[in-house]
Order: C-alpha cells, then sequence, then structure tokens
C-alpha cells in the first residue's frame, strides 16, 4: 500500500514538473525557415494595442512542431502550396482563363498582396479576404463557379497566394472606404462574450495567452499563418474555419464563413497581428 | 488531395563514404478505415500507403510497412552510406495497388 501512494505522489510531482515546464509562455526562440529567412515572429505592438508585444503563435507551440514550420521540406503545408500553383495555371471557367491569363507575372504580382488582405472592396462594399477575392475573380473574369467555402482548391490557391508574401508584415490599411467601421465591429465581437460558456475571444487570447485551456496552449490569437496546417485535422485551416471551431467551443451559434460578422472580426483580427511576418502555411498543433 | 504527389530530397553531390540523409514526403489522406461517413454512417473504406521502399542502384537501401495509424501525407527520412554514383529509386505502394515512383540521381566524387 504505501508503495502505491509513493508511486502516485512520485508520478504527481512528474505531472507538476511537466506542467510547470510548458505552461511558460510564449518559448523564447527564432524562426528561422531552411536556415535562411527569418521571419518576424514577435514585434512591438502599435499604439492603441492592447499588448504591448506581439507574439506569433509559433512561440507557443512544441519543439517539434515548431522545427516542422521551420523545415519547408518538412512542412505539410507545402504540399498544398505546390497544389495552390497548379490551381494558379490552370484554365476553368466558360471565358477560357486561368489566374496566370490576367496575373502574368506571378512573382511580382503576388509579392506582399496577401500580407495586405482583408483589403476594401468598393465594388461590394466591404471588406474582401483572399477567398472572397479569388470568387469575384472566377466570377467577373473567368465565368467559373464560385468556390464553395473550404473547398480543397479554395484552400489550396489561398495558401499558394499567401505564401508568396511569406516574411512580409502584416499591415491592414484602415484609411480605405470604411474599413475603420468594419474594425470597430470587429473590436466589438472579440469583447462580446457569447455562448453557454460565456467567453468572448479576449477572455482566452488576450486574459490568459500563455495558460493552459483543454491540454493546450493559448496564444494570443494573431492570425499571420493562416491558411494554417493544423496537426489535429492533418489538412489545412482557413482562418473562418478556425473562428468557427472557437465560437463553437464556447458553446454558441456560429456565424457563416464570410459573413459580415466574421469578416468584421478578420479585418480586427488580422490588425492586432500587425507587423508579424507572414507563415502561411504555418504549422499548428 | 487530388493525386498523391512524392518530394524527395537527396543531395546531388556527395564524397565517397559519406553519410548522406534522405527526406520524402508523399501527400496521401492515408484513410484509416476506422473512421465513419458522418452522413450516412458507413464505414469510410481503408486507403493508405503500405509499403515505402528505397533502391540504390537496384540494391535495397531502406523499405518498411505502414499501417493504419500512420498519419497523412507521411513523412519519411533516413540515413544512406555512399560509396559511388548511382540512382535512388523511391517507391510507394498504395492500398489500391498503384505504385507512385521517382527517382533521384546522385554524384560521388
Amino acid at each position: 500500500m504505501a508503495k502505491t501512494y509513493k508511486s502516485i505522489a512520485l508520478f504527481s510531482a512528474l505531472l507538476m514538473g511537466t506542467g510547470a515546464a510548458l505552461a511558460g509562455g510564449p518559448v523564447d526562440d527564432k524562426l528561422v525557415i531552411d536556415g535562411e529567412m527569418e521571419i518576424q515572429t514577435r514585434v512591438a505592438a502599435p499604439e492603441g494595442h492592447p499588448f504591448d508585444e506581439i507574439i506569433s503563435g509559433w512561440h507557443y507551440r512544441t519543439e517539434e512542431t515548431r522545427a516542422l514550420e521551420a523545415d519547408s521540406f518538412q512542412n505539410p503545408g507545402m504540399l498544398y502550396v505546390e497544389r495552390g500553383e497548379e490551381i494558379w495555371n490552370t484554365v476553368d471557367g466558360d471565358a477560357g482563363k486561368s489566374c496566370a491569363s490576367c496575373h502574368e507575372d506571378a512573382g511580382e504580382f503576388l509579392k506582399g498582396l496577401g500580407a495586405s488582405y482583408p483589403k476594401w472592396n468598393a465594388d461590394a462594399g466591404k471588406p474582401f479576404n483572399i477567398e472572397l477575392q479569388i470568387n469575384q475573380c472566377r466570377e467577373k473574369n473567368m465565368q467559373a463557379k464560385p468556390y464553395k467555402f473550404d473547398a480543397a482548391d479554395q484552400k489550396a490557391l489561398t495558401t499558394y497566394i499567401k505564401h508568396q508574401s511569406i516574411g512580409m508584415p502584416v499591415e491592414v490599411d484602415l484609411t480605405q472606404g470604411d474599413m475603420q467601421a468594419w474594425w470597430d465591429k470587429g473590436k466589438e465581437l472579440y469583447y462580446t462574450r457569447t455562448g453557454q460558456l460565456n467567453l468572448a475571444c479576449a477572455s482566452c487570447h488576450e486574459d490568459y495567452n500563455g495558460k493552459y485551456i483543454r491540454a493546450d496552449h493559448l496564444s494570443q490569437g494573431n492570425v499571420n499563418g493562416f491558411p494554417t496546417y493544423r496537426l489535429k485535422q492533418s489538412e489545412m485551416v482557413s482562418l473562418h474555419n478556425r473562428f468557427r471551431g472557437c465560437i463553437r467551443d464556447t458553446r454558441a451559434e456560429f456565424p457563416a464563413a464570410f459573413s459580415d460578422d466574421l469578416m468584421a472580426l478578420e479585418v480586427y483580427v488580422t490588425w492586432r497581428g500587425s507587423g508579424l511576418g507572414v507563415e502561411t502555411p504555418a504549422v499548428r498543433q | 488531395m487530388a493525386t498523391p504527389k512524392p518530394r524527395v530530397k537527396v543531395p546531388k553531390k556527395a564524397s565517397k563514404g559519406e553519410v548522406i540523409t534522405i527526406k520524402t514526403l508523399i501527400s496521401h489522406p492515408m484513410e484509416s478505415g476506422q473512421r465513419k461517413d458522418k452522413k450516412s454512417g458507413e464505414l469510410i473504406p481503408r486507403q493508405i500507403i503500405n509499403k515505402f521502399t528505397c533502391e540504390f542502384n537496384g540494391q535495397m537501401v531502406f523499405s518498411c510497412d505502414m499501417d493504419p495509424a500512420v498519419s497523412a501525407n507521411p513523412y519519411m527520412e533516413f540515413n544512406a552510406k555512399v560509396t559511388e554514383s548511382g540512382t535512388f529509386k523511391f517507391t510507394w505502394v498504395d492500398d489500391d495497388g498503384s505504385v507512385y515512383e521517382t527517382e533521384n540521381k546522385i554524384a560521388v566524387e
């Protein structure tokens, strides 16, 4: 009997030991992709930001997960980048065009583009993210069917486009159109408690980042790595999918993808990560 | 994903007797056969890569069998000692009988 007690005590001591080692918040490390390109994963926050320092979710992940992202060969998200490039060059729709038909020099055209979304779209009178922009191009210029939310090709093409801005700082232009009003709306949603668990985005990602939830680390909830390869799904996960997952976990009804609520949230949350380098395809737990 | 696509990283050059690191990755859903279709409730049939081999000039360097617990997009990394120039041949065998192959040359000085 005494022996059992001892082993239980030892076991709990071990558990506490690992807990303490893991619950230390963001890890002090540098993200250098393939030993060549350093990505800004910690930047000073702009004025009016709730944090002093903006930290990428990469710092909250385990050593193994961080290493996966740092090697572009091992990073499974790169498979989707390759697939996205194929789609970029593939003709689709009645107009007989591909993305490349209009945007001939993809390298030049796409460089930095992904880092500036969501962007004001004057025709639609609302902010557009990359997915919506792709769908508008497909309908208007290619006369092709718009992608359904989270279609495999939509995720791959979005990943490819955003990857062309890897390492470039996230910068949302709030001066265009009504972007500021959408930012305000997004901020309001960010701080509004929802669901049976009565949680706002801020409850976890602002008040308790670095702490544990459901055996996992809470990050600041920055979105510079989306679409992100999540090991849990072994798939690319789009930002709006992630939003819905978070909101679902508060046990609330979640808004539809690309709805005004989620677009406003995207504008605000992207702004919260201003200055971080684009990591797409990031690898997360 | 579309058709599984193999990716391989082998150094182009090596010195005689050097131990090199080979990295391989193939895009594949690795459907375990234990999941149910959410709508119909039917089991989704198993479809995984069940065998991977690497040969150098016809000689086996590395091989393994894979089981349903292996994750999607399986990644393999292993070492090989090279004593002569030649070709690495990589083969992945799918449950449906498809075989995906790729080759990489290496020059030994």
